[in-house]
């Protein structure tokens, strides 16, 4: 399976990363470059049986329900971009330009 | 005895026990780390290993420090992924500039509380995705035997701490080999633990299902000394801990009476270079002669790791970046809108490689790809793990292979990503299996330094440093750098 400029540039809104135009030829290139390599498992037949992330198969314990948190050693306002009244602040949402948006 | 000049390179044990006899303080070791960094040029305009450090700050945690310690006064370099409340957490990239962490790291802690002293981060390829360090925002590491050469990488810039006597021990992270691949090419000792032996706690994640912290030392018996503080429980914070107490890795013995050790085929292509594969027998020759058998064995989906790793890291790795979006931390570059917003943040403060994987990830999750990409890996992933377990069934205790190919390639050297890829073939099949791997020196090729890898059953660190001890010390010290 190979990608086209299309398909980069569907991938990238899905990824919210901006790529300009110019970029697009490049990227094709590169991720067709690696794809290729991935068909390499088509000739295993499938299983059915996937592998799954397990720290130990006697069982994760499940922690209580309840939250928990971590102390904090600097207030949010000191890292994030733009905080009111507690709040992380973005761009007004009647810009949003989703409405209509394929993904 | 007299003292000696330099405290580093007699290693961390023996730093720890003369703190906690007064032979030396702390703070002596905080200067004498700070004179080494400043003497190889560990900074920007040498070795670029070191991105954040500040002396006073570690000279003040030094007169603090706890004097009873395992790792009493032992200066650290962390991995500038690896949260700490002291300096930067940048992750080598632009989008998180600046950034200090509100919290430590639970290995950050454990290395506080056991009496170690945090000396820099270190530079690494941006948000662990490389394998030279070149694709770190903050520009390539290079390798203190070779100034011309990579380091390796990820961890590459914590690798080069260590291979040039900054510290004795350091701390990296591991997604498919990014800790042992730089300390073979460093010509040190690199750790990769079980998958959810060492908290991730304070990790920046990259792929979730295959990220570790992992362990620099110059020598066996101080990584081992580093992973016996760092191993345990911590699910309390992190769900992927797993939920038993850490095994004792020191040990005296350097018999390897009764261990059966396979040589995987895999591993040992025709196309291994002639140099390599007699660094190999010969470290193959000193296994031997401390008493264990060889086996030939096999794991026939090796070839199939490669593809399923880099299909699983970049899905996993495109969920786990989509926080990095310019609202709660970071950089942010305004757009139009909210979407617009991001796109510019997300397209300026992340770097090529970073990029492409996300973009990669994407495709591999998204609708009508899942099942030919992911799921597919996923399956073939499990035929990985079994592969391991059907040699350890057929009695087999630890795998030998060779670390890597080749040793360190030139700065510059390989442009193609499918390329840079093949520098993890030998390492990313522990990662996928999670099961526990090392890199130990064995020698040199073209003078420059080559690991040999220990893999080992899942929770089989015991076994695997008992190989490693007596693989160093029949070598001997010519092995090392």
């Amino acid at each position: 399976m190979a990608v086209s400029k299309d398909d980069v540039r569907h991938i990238a809104g899905l990824a919210r990363v901006g790529v300009p135009e110019e970029r697009l030829d490049g990227l094709v290139t590169e991720l067709n470059g690696i794809l290729k390599h991935m068909d390499a498992l088509e000739r295993v037949p499938n299983t059915g049986i996937a592998e799954q992330a397990d720290a130990a198969r006697a069982g994760m314990p499940l922690g209580a329900d309840e939250r928990t948190s971590v102390p904090l050693e600097r207030p949010r306002d000191q890292f994030a971009p733009l905080m009111r009244d507690g709040f992380f602040l973005v761009p007004r949402l009647a810009t949003h330009d989703d409405a209509g948006e394929q993904s | 005895m007299s003292a000696p000049r330099e405290w580093i390179p007699a290693g961390a044990a023996s730093i720890a026990a003369a703190v906690r006899e007064g032979t030396v303080s702390a703070t002596e070791l905080v200067r004498e780390s700070f004179d080494r960094a400043a003497l190889v040029k560990a900074g920007a305009d040498g070795l670029n290993c070191i991105l954040s450090s500040d002396r006073d700050s570690s000279l003040r945690a030094a007169e603090s420090h706890p004097v009873g310690g395992a790792l009493a006064g032992v200066p650290v370099v962390l991995k500038d992924n690896i949260a700490t409340t002291t300096l930067t957490t940048s992750c080598g990239s632009k989008i998180l500039e600046g950034y200090t962490s509100p919290f430590n790291a639970t290995v950050a802690t454990k290395l506080q509380q056991a009496g170690a002293i945090l000396v820099g981060k270190a530079n690494m390829d941006e948000f662990a995705m490389g394998s030279s360090t070149e694709f770190s925002a903050y520009g390539a590491a290079r390798n203190p035997i070779d100034t011309s050469r990579v380091p390796g990488g990820s961890s590459g810039g914590s690798a080069a701490a260590v291979a040039a006597g900054l510290a004795p021990i350091a701390l990296g992270s591991e997604t498919g080999g990014s800790v042992r691949q730089p300390a073979a090419f460093c010509g040190i000792v690199g750790v990769k633990p079980t998958y959810g032996l060492i908290s991730r706690f304070g990790l920046v994640a990259f792929a979730s299902s295959l990220d570790n912290i992992g362990v620099f030392g110059r020598t066996v018996d101080d990584s081992a000394l580093a992973m016996q503080v760092l191993a345990g429980d911590d699910t309390t914070r992190d769900a992927t801990s797993a939920p038993r107490p850490a095994p004792t890795f020191r040990t005296d013995s350097r018999d390897l009476t009764g261990v059966v050790i396979g040589k995987p085929r895999e591993y040992f292509p025709e196309s291994l270079p002639a140099p390599m594969r007699e660094q190999c027998d010969r470290a193959i020759d000193a296994l031997k002669a401390r008493g264990a058998t060889f086996r030939d064995v096999s794991l026939p989906h090796t070839d199939l790791a490669l593809p399923v790793y880099y299909i699983i890291a970049p899905a996993e790795c495109s969920a786990n970046l989509a926080r990095f979006d310019g609202v709660r931390y970071g950089m942010r570059i305004a757009g139009d809108g909210l979407r617009g917003m991001y796109e510019a943040t997300r397209s300026k403060g992340f770097g090529a490689e970073v990029t492409r994987r996300i973009l990669l990830g994407t495709y591999v999750l998204s609708a009508g790809y899942y099942d030919a990409y992911y799921r597919k890996a996923m399956e073939v992933r499990a035929l990985i793990s079994k592969d391991f377990t059907d040699v350890w069934a057929s009695g087999v205790h630890a795998l030998f292979t060779p670390t890597t190919a080749s040793p360190a390639f030139q700065i510059g050297a390989i442009s193609d990503p499918y390329e840079m890829y093949l520098c993890d073939l030998f390492t990313v099949s522990a990662n996928l299996a999670e099961v526990p791997a090392m890199s130990v020196p064995i020698g040199r090729v073209q003078g420059l330094p080559v690991g040999g890898q220990i893999i080992a059953p899942k929770f089989g660190e015991a076994d695997m440093f008992r190989v490693a001890y007596a693989l160093e010390t029949e070598l001997g010290v010519e092995a090392h750098r």
